[in-house]
């Protein structure tokens, strides 16, 4: 199983390093993981690292798919309130 | 030492003449040796000086409630938003080009747009080399201070005379209501411990700094309800541990920044607020009231960004030789220099003046009332910007004692985007609310049509004072104003008709 980096990922650099299996790598449009390498952290760490530390949430993803830090999780902002101020500044 | 003659014999206290407005006037030779030139340590070195920064920091550690790590837009100016990231060997090919091109800038800083410390081998590295090849930039970092312990030692092998700590809380409870998340040991950690591992780690590294002999500057966001009263205790705290200047910024929150704070509704404090507490603070603490909070990759003097003169592919074409320019930086420094002198000078004459205002009255009670004045000016410490030109003005309070700088308001309200970007309000009429408890407006020249409105507002446009320095002008102008008796106090009414 590995983890994924999907669109959203804003190329801050702040996973690249804390990978212990060097799986993480420079891409365009933004980073990718080699899915080869990735152990999702097993036996090293308690939490997969480049999710521990990634500040946008939904753009790492699990071996299943799952978005690692789902939307609210790490801004704390909820979701609806997001899509409504989308909404509201898109509507000027 | 003559600024200490102009000040037993003036009182002045001004920003211009040896910074007790900053109050820096107490701190020892070296330390004052160390940010006198310094755009972002000194008020009075901001007319004069420029610095840049280099985003060559994208990583964070932590999350803050009035950060969004996904916006980057051209128009927009605040801090953690860039255009461009650059490796090392870029950013010193950067600076070398700025420095030769713009003579005036002293100070390097990397402030971002992530955390400089969060992965520090791109901002060491950048240092590094820069301290080899232009050795006559001062080299500066701000940061979180999350990870400031331990690279501390790192910093001083890099001769870097200033570090900036962006510290908002000395309270866990206050800090889980701004960081929502660090990243520590291997972990997310959430909420309150959070925020007491980010407070110890601050004020850990707060005392290596000054322990190491590093100045240190302490930033604060003055977040409205959340630390605003919680902010003087900050004050306190970090002034005991050896921070020398304090400098409580406003909080900047629109709902098109994405941020929590944006899309919550948080308000940001009022220039009223903003003010009262820095003078709350100012009891306790050296307060910097000149920040104009740039972007991470700003170029040029405070307030301006010439970032655009300098990207990517204009640098590669520049061939740069630096002894030559260092040469040549130099002499423009001695002039500045040699202009800076006769300005305080001049300025310590007319304080000079002022007091004798003072020395005229019988009783406290008869002293005319302070007036606040907006400058316009694009540095030099002279007024010499058109009224129409101004995206920021400098405020100044005139009183029976001295001039004192206040702060710098943008009237362009961070951002040009135009109609999208705004209501319908006329720029003119937000610079008119933007200066609204100003009494006067110094520029080099007005047009008549923001004259008369400003009249109406009670603002009175004066263009008399063009090219002449800032604070010289203001007095000259509260001198008239006194002498028309328009700032006499009701209190003192009684007074004059009994004597």
């Amino acid at each position: 199983m590995a983890f994924k980096i999907v669109e959203g990922c804003v190329n801050c650099w702040a996973c690249e390093p804390l990978c212990p299996s060097q799986a993480i790598f420079e891409a365009k449009p933004h980073f990718m993981i080699d899915a080869k390498k990735c152990t999702e952290c097993e036996g090293e760490y308690a939490d997969a690292q480049c999710a521990s530390i990634c500040p946008i949430e939904g753009v790492i993803l699990d071996g299943l798919g799952v978005p690692v830090n789902p939307p609210g999780s790490l801004t704390g902002i909820p979701p609806e309130r997001l899509a409504a101020a989308r909404a509201e500044i898109q509507a000027r | 030492m003559d600024l200490n003659v102009v000040s037993q014999s003036g009182g002045c206290a001004s920003s211009g003449c040896g910074s007790s407005a900053d109050r820096l006037s107490h701190l020892p030779e070296a330390i004052r040796a160390k940010v006198d030139n310094h755009p972002c340590f000194s008020e009075d070195a901001h007319h004069h000086y420029a610095r840049m920064h280099v985003a060559v920091a994208p990583a964070c550690n932590i999350q803050c409630h009035y950060c969004n790590r996904k916006y980057d837009c051209s128009n927009e100016s605040r801090p953690g938003v860039v255009s461009e990231l650059l490796t090392p060997d870029r950013a010193v090919k950067k600076v070398i080009a700025v420095a030769a091109n713009i003579p005036q800038m002293t100070v390097l800083g990397i402030a971002g747009p992530g955390d400089p410390l969060a992965n520090p081998e791109r901002t060491l590295e950048t240092f590094r080399q820069l301290s080899e090849k232009a050795p006559d930039i001062r080299l500066c970092v701000s940061t979180n201070g999350l990870a400031l312990p331990e690279v501390v030692d790192e910093i001083c092998k890099h001769n870097i005379e200033h570090v900036t700590i962006t510290i908002n809380c000395v309270d866990p409870d206050v800090g889980a209501k701004i960081y929502p998340w660090i990243f520590w040991n291997n972990r997310r950690v959430k909420g309150r411990k959070a925020a007491e591992i980010l407070i110890a780690q601050q004020q850990k590294g707060l005392e290596m700094l000054v322990e190491r002999g590093v100045l240190v500057k302490v930033n604060s966001v003055l977040i409205p309800g959340v630390n605003d009263e919680h902010l003087k205790e900050v004050s306190r705290a970090v002034k005991a541990k050896g921070a020398f200047l304090h400098n409580v910024m406003p909080l900047i929150a629109e709902p098109e920044h994405g941020t929590f704070y944006g899309l919550m509704g948080q308000r940001g404090p009022s220039n009223e607020e903003l003010q009262t507490l820095q003078d709350a603070c100012a009891g306790d603490m050296a307060m910097m009231r000149h920040c104009r909070q740039c972007r991470a990759d700003a170029v040029g003097m405070l307030g301006e960004d010439r970032g655009h003169e300098f990207t990517l592919d204009k640098i590669e074409t520049m061939e740069i030789d630096y002894e030559a320019a260092m040469a040549r930086r130099a002499e423009i420094h001695a002039e500045i220099e040699a202009n800076r002198t006769a300005q305080r000078q001049q300025t310590g004459e007319a304080f000079v003046s002022l007091s004798s205002l003072k020395r005229g009255l019988k009783t406290k009670a008869a002293e005319p009332r302070p007036v606040l004045m907006a400058v316009a000016t694009t540095g030099g410490g002279v007024i010499n910007q058109h009224f129409g030109h101004a995206r920021e003005f400098l405020v100044y309070e005139a009183s029976v004692n001295d001039v004192r700088f206040v702060g710098a308001r943008k009237v362009d309200l961070y951002c040009s985007g135009g109609d999208t970007c705004g209501d319908a309000e006329t720029t003119l009429q937000k610079i008119i609310r933007t200066l609204k408890d100003c009494e006067a407006v110094l520029c080099s020249k007005i047009g008549y049509e923001p004259w008369s409105q400003l009249e109406e507002a009670g603002i009175t446009p004066n263009g008399e004072h063009a090219m002449e320095p800032i604070e010289e002008a203001i007095a000259a102008v509260y001198q008239e104003m006194v002498a028309s008796g328009q700032l006499e106090q009701a209190g003192a009414e009684p007074q004059r008709l009994t004597a």
